[in-house]
């Protein structure tokens, strides 16, 4: 029997898209109008122009509208995977084999025909890349043994073992596909040209400043793009961001905005502004040190994750942040998040927060820990959302006697000093671009097997779940493990544990129609759909 | 004369020897590296191997001493190399910004002379009266806003009475003088305002000091017309601490502009210093502070030669 891939991917996911507090309702249907110039900011500068190689979404919002992709997140009804390039796909009866059919007629914007054979070459540059070229996600892609063009629309992946991300993450929204003849010439041609088969043809990129597509008349999809162009606009600092969509000079920031900027754009344009928010797949995280005492005891760990106010953090941060949800390893409101009845069994998750500090508390002086103890919070001198966690963190643990000492540091040192284990505590980020267990639980792996890992630990019993959790193909079979994975990682260890969640806040004009937001600010990004009104 | 010159110029080029040599090792010295910064900065999951890779391919597996030797060799053939983060060559980088740079530095000093030169030659003139307090507050008002404030100011002005706010990308002047003087005027007062207040209390000293000299004395007793007493005689005489500020501050406008750019979202030098430190992208900010660093060298240089110019008792040999 095939697997079939609408099962796989059919698995309840849940819509998780919120239309909230905005000034003007979207409107339900409106009939697409042509034409136009998008304007939008971007608040990062890419650094190459490589998707495989790069890993800021400054590289991605002015370049996604370039190329196609194999698979993509349907921007309408995430996280449903659809086509962009492929046609249909179907695993084999072991699930090792899947096999790829690429829409005919699809050519790249020198006019080339785009076949099975440049998407090869796409897959074995991120996952075999040759010497000398960087592939950020490769280690994404372990479980694939080869990759094979039997024809010129057929691809072939051949998988070492089932993998359950393996499909998802074919819709990575940073996989360009690649013209394979540009790539044999040179395989880092790519890093400072564009040449795609996407809705957009590239038309001016000017260092620092901005970057100018153009409607691609011959894509594949009829009728699309609406738009006769974009310009994107790099501007790095929040408040002339901000007042660039105030004052009408760009029509929205995709990325997202504080509660602040939202609230003075939207008294700004008034009934001309609309505002979409979606709970962000971005969270950040509190990172114990677990080589130094006293955080290599786990009473004290958890004593630590105990101590937070969970409940008051999303009402108070929310308010100056975009931190808002209450969440454990997943997203809430994802397909794998912890239900409400299991989180508030996690320390730290509960209600009352009187008792959780008195255990904190008994903890803390059952591991040893004097009253008044000190120890040092590192974090990233950026202002939202680290820092006002950070000085929120201080604050819950001065409740339960200690005495912390909040540093921000410019990113350098403190990468530095993350890797090289010298903190107590830090302020860590995980954020994907897919709610994908695979993603998120590597944070949570055994240091040495996950260099995203800070908190230096080694815990093989995690280490094996993850594996068996990322070998079954059914939701109801990880589920399970995930759950027994978090409650160790986050409750019984409390290694390193989620503060909160982010909300994603994306005003703009009401012009701006045919985008969606979503839970992650990577996907969604080729405005193939997207159209101005007048 | 032409020695002194020469002597000069060739002085140059161990000053920035030295600049380099020490702006290449502090580089090293600060902790984190531009591979760390790119993927733990993003979080993004990259085994050891890939960063290894990646710094192999950026050259910083050499050793320094090798590392430093072929960018001074580079650098003799004027070739700057290429960024480390975008990977594309510096100077076409520097080239992109340099042009805006250097125009806002043009114009805020022209505005400052334009503001200081009169109002501190009027301040001494009108010493102690109420003319003089106004251009002293005024001055000291100039001093105490910082120009990024100012340029917020500006900016929410013309957000919340006419929804505007000047362009977001750089127009060149030869290209459209409009689009270009509407982004690079308001940045020009902010910062012209702070640069014109410490040249307005500069040259009010200077002029004070001048209008006590002998020879204004003997001007006004040959009985010559008050204007030409001022302007031929006090101010040129007063103007060498004046051209003194000037240099100075239009070197440090070329690459210290930071804030101010990033309020007006300017695509100058400054942000790209800022950007380049903060990214750990050695190449480019090792360039920059050569570059930063021979604009101060060249502007001293500069003032130097004007005071001769501008006082003929001074002769260098």
């Amino acid at each position: 029997m095939v697997i079939s891939i609408k099962a796989i991917m059919s698995r309840g996911f849940i819509l998780s898209l919120l239309a909230i507090g905005a000034p003007a309702v979207l409107p339900a249907a409106e009939a697409p109008r042509p034409g136009g110039e998008l304007v939008f900011a971007v608040g990062e500068i890419p650094p190459s122009f490589d998707g495989h190689r790069e890993t800021t979404f400054g590289m991605l919002h002015p370049i996604a509208p370039h190329y196609s992709t194999l698979l993509r997140f349907d921007p309408q009804n995430y996280p449903k995977i659809v086509g962009d390039v492929a046609e249909t796909w179907s695993f084999s009866r072991d699930g090792l084999t899947l096999t790829v059919k690429i829409r005919k007629g699809i050519k790249f914007h020198d006019g080339t025909p785009l076949t099975a054979h440049d998407v090869k070459a796409t897959y074995d540059k991120i996952i075999f890349p040759p010497e000398g070229v960087a592939s950020a996600r490769k280690a994404l892609y372990s479980m694939v043994d080869k990759v094979e063009a039997p024809d010129d629309l057929t691809v072939v992946f051949k998988l070492k073992h089932i993998a359950a991300s393996f499909l998802a993450n074919l819709a990575s929204p940073w996989n360009f596909i690649y013209s394979a003849e540009r790539l044999k010439k040179d395989p880092r041609w790519y890093e400072k040209n564009v040449m795609g088969s996407g809705p957009f043809i590239f038309v001016e990129h000017v260092a620092g400043s901005h970057w100018v597509g153009k409607k691609n008349p011959a894509y594949f999809m009829p009728g699309r793009p609406y738009l006769d162009g974009f310009r994107a606009i790099f501007i790095r600092d929040t408040a002339p961001r901000v007042a660039a969509v105030r004052s009408g000079q760009a029509v929205v920031e995709f990325r997202g905005f504080n509660p602040a900027a939202r609230d003075d754009i939207v008294k700004t344009l008034g009934n001309k502004a609309v505002v979409q928010e979606s709970p962000w797949a971005c969270n950040i995280l509190v990172t114990l040190n677990n080589e130094k005492k006293p955080f290599s005891d786990a009473r004290v760990r958890r004593a630590l994750t105990l101590a937070i106010d969970r409940n008051e953090a999303s009402k108070a941060l929310a308010q100056i942040s975009v931190m808002k949800y209450i969440g454990g390893v997943f997203r809430p409101g994802s397909e794998f998040a912890t239900p409400p009845a299991e989180l508030i069994k996690l320390p730290g998750f509960g209600k009352d927060i009187n008792a959780a500090r008195n255990e904190a508390k008994r903890l803390l002086k059952e591991a040893g820990v004097p009253e008044g103890f000190s120890f040092v919070l590192k974090n990233r001198n950026v202002k939202e959302p680290y820092e006002v966690s950070g000085v929120y963190l201080v604050d819950q643990w001065r409740k339960i006697g200690l005495n912390v000492t909040h540093t921000p540091l410019e990113g350098g040192p403190y990468f530095n000093d993350l890797r090289q284990g010298n903190f107590d505590a830090g302020v860590d980020f995980d954020c994907e671009f897919m709610d994908e267990p695979d993603l998120y639980l590597l944070k949570y792996l055994s240091s040495e097997a996950s260099p995203v890992n800070y908190a230096r630990y080694k815990d093989a019993t995690l280490d094996e779940l993850y594996e068996r959790q990322s070998r079954m193909l059914d939701v109801k079979d990880r589920l399970p493990l995930i759950r027994q994975m978090e409650r160790r990682a986050i409750g019984e260890q409390a290694y390193q544990f989620p503060l909160l969640w982010w909300q994603r806040i994306v005003p703009h004009s009401s012009r701006l129609k045919g985008w969606k937001i979503g839970p992650s600010h990577y996907v969604n990004q080729d405005l193939r759909d997207v159209w101005l009104a007048p | 004369m032409r020695q002194y010159v020469l002597k000069r110029l060739l002085l140059m080029i161990p000053t920035l020897f030295g600049v380099a040599l020490l702006v290449f090792f502090l580089l090293r010295v600060a902790p984190g590296d531009i591979v760390e910064l790119k993927y733990a900065g993003s979080g993004t999951f990259a085994p050891k191997e890939a960063l290894d890779r990646e710094r192999k391919q950026l050259g910083l597996d050499k050793p320094l001493a090798y590392q430093f030797v072929s960018w001074i060799a580079g650098i003799a053939r004027f070739d700057f190399g290429d960024s480390m983060w975008t990977g594309r060559p510096i100077i076409e980088e520097i080239k992109i910004r340099l042009e805006l740079s250097l125009q806002l530095a043009v114009m805020a000093t022209v505005v400052a002379m334009l503001l200081a030169v009169p109002l501190g030659t009027l301040a001494a003139l009108k010493q102690d009266t109420w003319v003089d307090y106004a251009v002293r507050i005024f001055s000291i008002a100039g001093l105490a806003m910082p120009s990024f404030w100012l340029g917020i100011v500006i900016i929410l002005g013309f957000l919340i009475v006419f929804k505007w706010m000047p362009p977001l990308t750089f127009t060149s002047f030869w290209t459209d003088p409009r689009a270009n003087l509407a982004q690079l005027i308001w940045p020009a007062l902010a910062v012209g305002y702070r640069y014109s207040a410490m040249a307005t209390r500069m040259t009010r000293s200077a002029v004070l000091e001048v209008l006590r000299e002998d020879y204004v004395r003997t001007a006004r007793a040959k009985g010559l017309w008050e204007r030409a007493v001022v302007l031929k005689h006090a101010l040129s005489n007063a103007l060498l601490p004046i051209v003194t500020v000037i240099g100075l501050e239009f070197a440090f406008l070329l690459g210290g502009l930071v804030v101010t750019e990033q309020v007006f979202n300017l695509n100058g030098i400054g942000m790209l210093f800022v950007e380049s430190i903060t990214h750990r992208d050695y190449t480019m900010t090792q360039a920059l502070v050569l570059l930063v660093s021979f604009a101060f060298i060249f502007m001293n240089f500069m003032v130097d030669l004007l005071y001769a110019w501008l006082d003929p008792r001074i002769h260098y040999q």
